[in-house]
């Protein structure tokens, strides 16, 4: 089946793949989001746990899936692995420190004899929330502003900044795409627990956080977008390969791939949504728009910056260093492999829903939370 | 050549990358076997309803978990590693290692993460059955994800069902069943996973013997180790089997590696086992040279067993470490320096294929030199050697010099293997004894024994990082056979970030393990729940 496809479509079939995956990883990012407000919606030591406990149940698949995403792109496009991971050096090690952190604290948080006490725990939840959001949302803004790197012609890269990473975090846009991440997260998070925890007084206190976090997400989520419609962008000549900066690229792609665009503005749409019945309507499944529109909008990012003759991980110190999807994938028999890997994809997903349906079929609530045996963390 | 390596940098990167691995094995091999001996448990409980069965699944269960988190937490530092420290090499290698490590993801860690959220939380929101599949599902879970990545190191170790592309200047894959079927790959995963078997059998009959000696939870340790002991057992055969057929198969993939293990300088007929040594002189082991000879203060041999171990043949020859190196005519072995310039060949000719393709891309002597790599003498007496090339110079006699620098750490090599195999024997007799006895009622009186038990667990932890050094540390200096030298695969990146790094990681992982075996330690001490709801049996 997928042997005979061309190498180009293997390679777009992985690009979508990856997009999914990117998509999936900033909406399950409603855990980290939800890390950072543990002292702002819960007020004694039991709202407290029950938050917790509440994201507790779910941190295992934000990980699995970041790692998946690690995985996938590894496998797929490794020059992208070895030229951002070895260059941005500094980037992906905060990154990862801040992941090395969360692993263990909801699993010692609770425990006698933990050493270091559950605040430490917390706060390195508190860390996991935002680093591993404003940093990821960094990152992935260099795919549309580009980095400082070099290939030799044995494709091994050089990176030209010493700062190895950091030196992202001094491009404007880069950071507004950061803060916007980490602002969705926190608007996620906020929506999750609305729809999982069964508390009156907690709820209240929700609704009022989510205009704090909404309004700056859509200040600078918004400030990113109109920046990336208007600046110039790293296209690729179709028939060299050769790659060349054209006026408003980003914008020509959204109309030249009219699905995209469809996406994009049914994703904004989901978004606000979500946030608006939450706000106004009262309602407890905002989770679910808003959930699903950060999934499209991140989607519909990817195949921006990887579709239509676009080079996805561009170099602003050697344009030809760039990377497209062409460039920097894995053969057409490893793809091939790979796709057919993929197939077990929706049936993954079918037993996680299934097995959370029937683990969520209660909302948590502080009764569980004394009753001993599902109190965990 | 060799002068243009920062060798500083490759040995800070070795050592951060080995620090991680290192650490997330003390972890792994709990997870993997004590997800079954539990699954066991709990398959008791099911089908006998009696609750003690149940206390006992959760205590075994409360330890898995605290256990499992930092196998997870230090488990992504490996996958971010090799994109941040080992640059070089995850482009050369992704096309055949990053499939595997997808294919973990997408198959296992999702069945873990999934399943083990039941284990934990879906006492009583599912049924017995789903319960007791999800305990299943785990188990399967984590001994998938070790069957991926062994499967990736195994390519490392051996690499099979590829060919090298001179167009993207890497391996790429040819036949994944090669890969993943390889002799290399088969062994690899069944004696690393049932060392982990081995490994939880040692921990639970330990902690067991530890409440027999406070007189304490009589009928948990007493079926714990009942299980424990029959599971160990049955592992520790297959582990003892499977390090066998390695040691048959390393002999051919890795002979550097074998001889290494047995500090064998000189090949020979009838070659004796150490079964136990003690290296003398260092300095002879670390500048090795023509004269070296091989210098132990004290050994014990078995005559003819290494022959027999390596071939099943106790005439065989098996070679030593200045054979391969110096080549050995009667016994076919071409020799490290022609090795190394065979390989130089190669990376000359892909140098040559570059600047062809600089002039003109699919130029005529572009096209000959792609049809080179595509020529299967030229395969086989040039690029199998390509990484050797990277030990060239144009001295012939710094050629020599060079060569004798390819030989892994010989004491290190050494005393891991024999170590590892010395433990190993060590735990079958204490399976074997610990189920006679607890099978006639006779274990709890036996003070010293069961202190014994206590102690071995920290010797199982000796055992598997020994394991960990012997595939690892003997295979350098390579981290492909024969592709790619560690020193080429490396980062380019100062090394003060690395230094910063390694340290930070050395700060983590203290922390993280101080809080480990104090909240281990606390929760074996405070035991299991007082009694189950019987109401919720």
């Amino acid at each position: 089946m997928f042997e005979s496809l061309s190498h180009l479509a293997l390679q777009q079939y992985w690009w979508i793949i990856i997009s999914v995956l990117g998509g999936a990883l900033v909406f399950l990012m409603f855990v980290q989001g939800g890390q950072t407000l543990i002292y702002q919606i819960g007020k004694d030591k039991d709202e407290r746990t029950l938050l917790i406990n509440s994201l507790g149940r779910k941190w295992e698949f934000t990980f699995t899936t970041l790692v998946v995403f690690g995985g996938a792109f590894f496998a797929s496009f490794p020059l992208f692995y070895s030229t951002s991971f070895g260059g941005a050096y500094w980037a992906w090690m905060i990154l990862l420190f801040a992941f090395i952190i969360q692993a263990v604290s909801y699993q010692f948080r609770s425990q006698p004899g933990n050493v270091f006490g559950p605040r430490t725990y917390e706060t390195f939840l508190f860390i996991n929330g935002l680093i591993g959001t404003f940093l990821l949302g960094v990152v992935v803004a260099s795919f549309f502003t580009g980095s400082q790197f070099s290939l030799t012609d044995m494709n091994e890269m050089r990176w030209h900044s010493a700062f190895r990473g950091l030196e992202l975090l001094l491009n404007v846009q880069n950071l507004s795409l950061g803060i916007a991440v980490f602002f969705l997260a926190r608007t996620l998070g906020l929506l999750y627990f609305l729809n999982s925890i069964e508390d009156e007084t907690i709820d209240k206190r929700i609704r009022k956080h989510l205009w704090y976090n909404t309004v700056p997400f859509l200040v600078f989520f918004l400030t990113f977008i109109i920046w990336l419609m208007l600046n110039e962008g790293y296209a690729v000549m179709p028939e060299t390969g050769e790659i060349f900066m054209q006026d408003n690229k980003y914008f020509l792609n959204l109309i030249q791939m009219p699905v995209v665009l469809v996406l994009f503005l049914t994703a904004i749409a989901l978004v606000l949504y979500g946030i608006f019945i939450s706000l106004f309507k009262k309602s407890n499944s905002g989770i679910w728009f808003t959930g699903a529109g950060s999934f499209l909008t991140v989607f519909s990012l990817f195949l921006l910056a990887g579709f239509n003759n676009t080079a996805f991980y561009p170099s602003n110190v050697d344009l030809q260093s760039s990377l497209t999807i062409i460039k920097a994938s894995s053969s057409h028999f490893t793809l091939t492999v790979m796709s057919y890997v993929s197939l077990m994809v929706p049936f993954v997903a079918a037993y996680i829903w299934y097995t959370w349906r029937a683990i969520d079929k209660k909302k948590i609530d502080k009764d569980e939370m004394t009753s001993g045996e599902a109190h965990f963390y | 050549m060799l002068e243009n390596i920062d060798f500083t940098l490759v040995n800070w990167s070795r050592g951060q990358f080995a620090l991680t691995a290192m650490f997330h094995w003390l972890f792994v091999p709990l997870t993997l076997g004590l997800a079954y001996i539990l699954a066991y448990m709990e398959t008791m409980y099911v089908k006998t309803g009696d609750p003690e069965w149940k206390r006992i699944t959760k205590f075994w269960m409360k330890l898995f978990g605290i256990n499992f988190a930092i196998g997870v937490a230090t488990g992504i530092i490996l996958e971010f590693e090799f994109g941040t420290n080992w640059s070089n090499y995850s482009w050369f290698v992704g096309d055949i290692f990053g499939a595997p490590l997808a294919i973990e993801g997408i198959m296992a860690f999702f069945l873990e993460s999934t399943f083990i959220a039941v284990m934990f939380f879906g006492w009583d929101k599912v049924s017995k059955r789903f319960h007791l599949t999800a305990t299943w599902l785990t188990a399967i879970g984590a001994s998938l994800s070790a069957v991926w990545i062994l499967v990736a190191n195994a390519w490392m170790q051996n690499p099979v069902g590829t060919f090298f592309n001179p167009e993207t200047a890497r391996n790429e894959m040819t036949s994944f069943w090669d890969v993943f079927l390889s002799e290399t790959a088969v062994n690899k995963f069944v004696h690393t996973i049932t060392s982990g078997f081995v490994f939880a059998a040692i921990f639970v009959i330990g902690v067991s013997s530890w409440y027999l000696i406070k007189n304490r939870e009589h009928l948990l340790a007493k079926r714990s180790i009942v299980i424990a002991s029959v599971f160990g057992l049955i592992s520790s055969f297959v582990l003892i089997g499977t390090g066998d057929s390695s040691a048959k198969e390393i002999v051919k993939t890795q002979p550097m590696k074998f001889a290494a293990m047995e500090a064998l300088y000189e090949g020979q007929n009838n070659a004796p086992l150490v079964a136990f040594g003690i290296l003398g002189g260092e300095e002879n082991y670390k500048n090795m040279n023509a004269d070296s000879q091989s210098d132990f203060l004290f050994k014990i041999e078995i005559p003819s067993m290494l022959s027999w171990l390596a071939y099943g043949d106790p005439d065989s020859y098996v070679a030593g470490m200045k054979d391969l190196i110096m080549g050995n005519k009667e016994q076919g072995i071409l020799s490290y320096k022609e090795k190394i310039i065979r390989g130089y060949e190669a990376q000359q000719s892909l140098r040559a294929l570059k600047a062809a393709q600089k002039e003109e891309p699919n130029g005529e002597k572009a096209e000959a030199l792609k049809a080179k790599f595509r020529d299967p003498a030229f395969i086989e007496n040039n690029v199998q050697y390509f990484g050797y090339g990277s030990f060239y110079d144009p001295d012939p006699i710094q050629i020599e010099k060079n060569a004798f620098t390819m030989v892994p750490p010989i004491s290190m090599t050494f005393y891991a293997f024999h170590i590892m195999v010395m433990l190993g024997g060590l735990f079958l007799v204490i399976f074997a004894v610990f189920l006679f006895l607890v099978m006639r009622n006779q274990l709890h009186n036996k003070k010293w024994l069961l202190w014994a038990g206590v102690w071995t667990i920290p010797l199982a932890y000796i055992a598997q990082q020994s394991g960990w050094i012997v595939a690892e540390v003997g295979r350098q200096p390579w981290v492909i056979q024969d592709l790619m030298p560690t020193m080429k695969a490396v980062t380019q990146i100062d090394v003060v970030s690395v230094m910063t790094t390694f340290f930070l990681f050395a700060v983590i992982f203290i922390g993280l393990f101080i809080a480990e075996v104090r909240i281990m330690v606390k929760q074996i001490k405070v035991g299991p729940k007082k009694k189950e709801d019987p109401n919720n049996v």
